[in-house]
């Protein structure tokens, strides 16, 4: 059970979309979490350095936050046991490579350039996790 | 040093978005797919903000004959809508929906220093490492029955 909340919420997207803005006007590049990340691993690209920077910024961001805030004001919850988190970790990496991209890459950019590609993914990747989580807790019981 | 910088800056502004709206807490993104359940509609306000922002920004940026710090746009060329997105998109959907976890969400989350997140990000880049190569070790295969 978590709490309703539109505003925060759309602010939150509204960043997401000037980061996206951002990144497209400095360097042309998809603000897409799966491609900035792929680019990251072997065979090294070269032109890492500013991947490693984008990736450094939303690692820190949250943290800075906190540390401005003086007290953890991001709320974070998960009940899903260690073994499922490697599970689904693999099965997310799998399966955002091969569909090259997840939300952030199809769900906002792809979207937003109203690319063919990306609302096919965006419309499978959603429907495709809605039906899990109401296999997960629904006819399984949850965790 | 710039181009590093304004990458920076651009991820600090990503990570504070994802943080704010909600996205790198798994169990609200859980409770936005639950309709059958606890149906928390956050998750739409966060995807409307984001695109909006993102294709008014983009209308203008993509009109420039090139970004301030390279050459060219980057943009992605494949046009088809082939058997492997959509495949993907749907594996992908199946650990989203297990773990409440996508890339965007969880690498943030990594700076609220959370096991969790850690552990999901580990496994996940390790997906993707063993998907590169198994595209890769198709594509000597193809090249090899070719010839």
């Amino acid at each position: 059970m978590t709490e309703f909340t539109p505003l925060a919420s759309l602010l939150g997207g509204a960043l997401i979309g000037v980061a996206a803005v951002l990144l497209m006007a400095f360097h042309g590049r998809i603000a897409g979490m799966t491609g900035i990340l792929s680019g990251l691993l072997p065979p090294f690209s070269n032109d890492w350095t500013w991947r490693a920077a984008f990736i450094a910024g939303a690692i820190a961001a949250p943290a800075l936050i906190i540390a401005i805030a003086g007290e953890p004001v991001i709320p974070f919850e998960s009940a899903v046991p260690a073994p499922w988190l490697v599970i689904g970790g693999l099965i997310v990496g799998i399966g955002v490579y091969f569909g090259s991209g997840c939300t952030s890459g199809h769900g906002v950019c792809g979207l937003a350039r109203v690319s063919p590609r990306s609302i096919a993914a965006t419309l499978t990747f959603m429907a495709s996790t809605a039906l899990t989580v109401f296999i997960v807790r629904h006819l399984l019981g949850g965790f | 040093m710039i181009r590093t910088l304004s990458a920076l800056f651009a991820g600090l502004v990503f990570g504070a978005g994802i943080a704010i709206s909600g996205m790198a807490n798994p169990a609200k993104v859980l409770s936005f797919f639950d309709v059958a359940g606890v149906w928390d509609p956050s998750l739409a306000f966060v995807m409307g903000g984001a695109l909006i922002v993102t294709a008014i920004g983009y209308h203008f940026v993509l009109r420039r004959p090139q970004p301030l710090f390279d050459r060219t746009f980057h943009l992605p060329s494949a046009r088809n809508i082939d058997p492997a997105l959509i495949a993907g998109s749907a594996v992908f959907g199946v650990g989203w929906g297990i773990t409440g976890f996508c890339p965007g969400g969880a690498i943030p989350a990594l700076g609220l220093g959370e096991a969790d997140a850690l552990l999901f990000v580990g496994s996940m880049l390790g997906g993707i490492a063993a998907a590169r190569l198994a595209r890769h070790a198709m594509a000597v295969r193809t090249q090899s029955d070719a010839a």
